[in-house]
C-alpha cells in the first residue's frame, strides 16, 4: 500500500502548500536571524515594497505574469506525467524566435500585425524546444529530465552563439539585439490606463499580463474541462490505462511538451515584446526555475499556479525592496526561499501529509 | 600545434577534469544505490563556498577542505532525508537544493565576504599548492577515488550491497541488510567527493569563491555519467574527454584553423550535452540506469 494518503480536497489543495510555505518561511527567517537581521522587519519592508504602492503592485504582477506562463509550462506538463525542468531553455529560444520573426517581417509591415508574429515566433521555438526532449522520450526512451536540464544549457549556449555572431546589434560590447520595431512592442498597463483616461505609475507591467491570465484561463479548460486534458491526465496517471483506453500516448507526451514550452514562450514574450524590446542574454534569469516553486505549490491547477505566482511576484518585487534597503540581504534571499519551498511542499509531502491525514480523515477500524 | 602546446593542453584538460570526476563519482555512488542525483551542482557549489570561507577565516587549504566535505554532505544529507526517509520525490528534491545552494551562497556570501558575494581572492597557503605539471593533491586524490570505487563497486560486500540497492531492493531487504544504511551510506560518498569537487574549484583552479561559479560542472558531471554508463573508469575516461574539450575550447577562442576558419567556442561547449542526448537516446550504444534509481522502497507488498 504505497498509495498517497487520502485527504479532503481542500487539506490537499490549501493546507499542504500553507504548511510547507509556513515551514520554508520559518527557515527564511531564521536564516534572517543568523545574519543579523530582523525578520519581522524584512517581512514589513517586503510587504510594504510588493503591496504598498501603486509601482509597487505594477511591478509585482510583472513578476507575476512570467511565473504565471512558467507556472503553467510546469504544469500542463507534470499533469502529463512528466517533469519538465527544461522552461528556462525554453523560453531562452522563445525569445530569439520572437526576434527572428519580428525582425523578418519588419521588411513587409511596422503595423500591429507584428504582434501575433512575435508571439507565434515565440511560441513556435518554445514548442520546438520543449517537443524534441517530449519525442525522445516518447520514442527513444530518453528521461526527460535529463534531456531538458541537457536542452537548458544547449539553449544558452545556442543563444549566445547566436547573440554574439549572428544577431547581435552592431558596435555593442554585450551581446543582445537591436531593438524591435515599435509596431511589435506590447502596450504597457500605463498606455492602457492612460486610453482610458486613468493615470498610473510607469512600470513594466504590460499586456502579457493579460495574455497570462488568457493562458491560464485556457489551459483550465484544455485540462479540466475538454477531451484532449482527459487523454492528456490519463496519459499522466500511467501509460497502460491510457493505452487500454486507446489514447496515443506517446503523440501526448510529445504534444504536451510541446504546449508546455509554448506557455514557457509566454516569459520571453512579456520581457522581450513587452519590457526589455531586445533579446538580451541570460534574460530568462532563473524564471523557468522559480516556475518550477510556482506550479508545485499552485498544486499544478491553473487558478493555484496564478494564486502562487501573486506571491512570487511580490516575494520578488518585495526581495528587491529589501536588497534596496538592506544592504546585506540580497535578491538571493528569494532564490533560497524558493529552493525551500521547492523542497518542502515537492519532496517533503509525506512529511505534512501524515500528521494532516490523522487530523482531518476520519480513523476506520480494519 | 607543437608538443608544447599539447603538453598544455593535456595538463589544463587533466585539471580541468578533476572536479568532474569528483562529481561524476559522487553520482555514481549515489545512483548505484537507487537515489537520482540531480543535486551534484548544488553540492559542488555549496562546498566551493565552504572551502574558501573556511580558508579566508583560517588561512589554511586543507581546514577549507574538511568544511567543503562538511557543508556538502550536510547538503547530501538532507537529500538523503527526503529520498529515503520521507521517500519524497529525488528529482524535485535535487532541483530544490540547487536553487538552495544558489540562493544561499551567494546570499552569505555577501554577509561574509562584503564583496558582492565574491570571496577576497586568496593565496599562499589558503589555496591548494601545485605538486607538479600543473597538477594538485586533488588530481592525486580523483584517481586514487576512481580505483576505489571501482574496486570498492566490484569487490568489496558494501559495493555488491549498494548495487543490489539499486537495481532490487526488495532483494536486499529480504537478505536482512538495511537498505536504509546501506543508501544513506552512499549519499554521504556521495557528499563527500562533492565536497573535495568544490573544494578543487575554489581553493585550486581558483583563487577564491564566485556566485555560481560551478557553472553547471555538476550537470556536465551527470552528463558523464550517463556517456559511462555508470561505470567507474569510463567515468574517468568521459570526464578526462570532456576536461580536454573545455581545454581546447579555451584554446582555440579566437583562433582561426587552416582550412576550417574560426570554430565558435560554442560548439566545443556544447559537445557534452550534445553527446548525452545522443547517447540517451541510443543513437550509439544504449545508456541504462539502475533499474531501481529514482524509485522510493515501500516495504510492504
Amino acid at each position: 500500500m504505497s498509495a498517497p494518503l487520502p485527504l479532503p480536497v481542500w487539506v490537499d489543495r490549501v493546507l499542504m502548500p500553507a504548511s510547507a510555505l509556513a515551514t520554508a518561511a520559518l527557515a527564511a527567517a531564521l536564516l534572517l536571524l543568523a545574519i543579523g537581521e530582523n525578520p519581522a522587519e524584512a517581512l514589513a519592508i517586503m510587504l510594504r515594497g510588493a503591496l504598498g504602492s501603486g509601482e509597487g503592485i505594477g511591478f509585482t504582477l510583472y513578476y507575476a505574469t512570467n511565473f504565471i506562463f512558467t507556472g503553467l509550462a510546469v504544469a500542463l506538463a507534470y499533469r502529463a506525467g512528466m517533469f519538465n525542468i527544461g522552461a528556462e531553455g525554453q523560453a531562452t529560444m522563445a525569445g530569439i524566435g520572437a526576434a527572428l520573426m519580428i525582425f523578418a517581417a519588419e521588411r513587409f509591415t511596422q503595423g500591429l500585425l507584428l504582434v501575433p508574429i512575435g508571439i507565434a515566433g515565440a511560441m513556435l521555438f518554445g514548442a520546438l524546444w520543449g517537443a524534441i526532449p517530449g519525442w525522445l522520450q516518447a520514442w527513444r526512451g530518453s528521461h526527460v529530465v535529463i534531456t531538458t536540464i541537457m536542452f537548458n544549457f544547449l539553449a544558452a549556449i545556442v543563444s549566445v552563439y547566436l547573440l554574439v555572431n549572428v544577431m547581435g546589434k552592431e558596435g555593442s560590447m554585450q551581446p543582445e539585439t537591436r531593438l524591435i520595431a515599435d509596431g511589435s512592442q506590447l502596450w504597457t498597463f500605463q498606455a492602457l490606463f492612460a486610453a482610458l483616461g486613468i493615470t498610473i505609475p510607469a512600470t513594466p507591467l504590460n499586456f502579457s499580463f493579460i495574455l497570462a491570465l488568457l493562458a491560464a484561463f485556457v489551459v483550465w479548460i484544455a485540462i479540466e474541462r475538454s477531451k484532449f486534458g482527459f487523454h492528456l491526465r490519463l496519459t499522466g496517471a500511467g501509460n497502460e490505462s491510457a493505452r487500454y483506453a486507446g489514447i496515443d500516448t506517446r503523440r501526448m507526451t510529445v504534444l504536451a511538451m510541446a504546449l508546455s514550452g509554448a506557455l514557457a514562450a509566454g516569459m520571453a514574450v512579456n520581457e522581450v515584446m513587452g519590457v526589455q524590446h531586445r533579446v538580451l542574454i541570460e534574460f530568462s534569469s532563473g524564471y523557468g526555475f522559480v516556475g518550477i516553486a510556482v506550479a508545485l505549490m499552485g498544486r499544478n491547477h491553473p487558478v493555484g499556479v496564478i494564486l502562487s505566482a501573486l506571491l512570487f511576484g511580490a516575494l520578488y518585487q518585495g526581495g528587491a525592496e529589501l536588497a534596496f534597503e538592506r544592504p546585506a540581504i540580497t535578491r538571493d534571499l528569494i532564490v533560497t526561499l524558493s529552493g525551500l519551498v521547492i523542497f518542502c511542499v515537492g519532496a517533503l509531502d509525506q512529511l505534512y501529509r501524515t500528521p494532516l491525514a490523522r487530523l482531518f480523515t476520519r480513523r476506520v477500524v480494519r | 600545434m607543437d608538443a608544447l602546446a599539447l603538453l598544455q593542453i593535456i595538463e589544463s584538460g587533466l585539471r580541468l577534469s578533476v572536479p568532474l570526476i569528483f562529481a561524476c563519482l559522487a553520482g555514481l555512488w549515489s545512483e548505484k544505490s537507487g537515489i537520482v542525483d540531480i543535486g551534484l551542482e548544488g553540492k559542488m557549489l555549496i562546498a566551493a563556498f565552504a572551502a574558501a570561507v573556511a580558508a579566508f577565516l583560517t588561512g589554511q587549504a586543507w581546514i577549507g577542505v574538511l568544511a567543503a566535505v562538511f557543508a556538502s554532505t550536510l547538503l547530501g544529507l538532507l537529500h538523503g532525508f527526503a529520498s529515503i526517509s520521507q521517500r519524497g520525490n529525488q528529482i524535485i528534491s535535487g532541483v530544490a537544493l540547487n536553487m538552495l545552494a544558489a540562493g544561499l551562497t551567494a546570499l552569505l556570501g555577501n554577509v561574509i565576504f562584503k564583496q558582492g558575494g565574491r570571496s577576497p581572492p586568496l593565496d599562499g597557503a589558503a589555496r591548494l599548492p601545485e605538486l607538479a605539471l600543473g597538477q594538485s593533491a586533488m588530481t592525486i586524490l580523483a584517481i586514487s577515488a576512481v580505483l576505489l570505487t571501482a574496486l570498492a563497486l566490484a569487490r568489496t560486500r558494501f559495493g555488491l550491497r549498494v548495487r543490489a540497492a539499486g537495481e532490487n531492493p526488495a532483494a536486499v531487504d529480504n537478505a536482512g541488510a538495511s537498505l536504509t544504511r546501506l543508501r544513506y551510506g552512499a549519499v554521504i560518498l556521495a557528499g563527500i567527493l562533492c565536497g573535495f569537487a568544490g573544494a578543487t574549484l575554489s581553493l585550486g583552479q581558483a583563487a577564491g569563491f564566485l556566485p555560481m561559479m560551478t557553472a553547471g560542472q555538476g550537470f556536465v558531471a551527470l552528463a558523464a555519467l550517463i556517456f559511462a554508463k555508470w561505470r567507474a573508469w569510463p567515468a574517468f575516461w568521459t570526464c578526462l574527454l570532456f576536461g580536454l574539450l573545455d581545454a581546447v575550447a579555451i584554446r582555440l577562442q579566437g583562433v582561426s584553423l587552416p582550412g576550417i576558419g574560426a570554430i565558435p567556442v560554442q560548439a566545443i561547449q556544447a559537445l557534452p550535452y550534445l553527446f548525452t542526448i545522443v547517447l540517451l537516446a541510443g543513437f550509439m550504444g544504449r545508456a541504462v540506469p539502475p533499474r531501481a534509481a529514482g524509485q522510493p522502497y515501500v516495504k510492504e507488498r
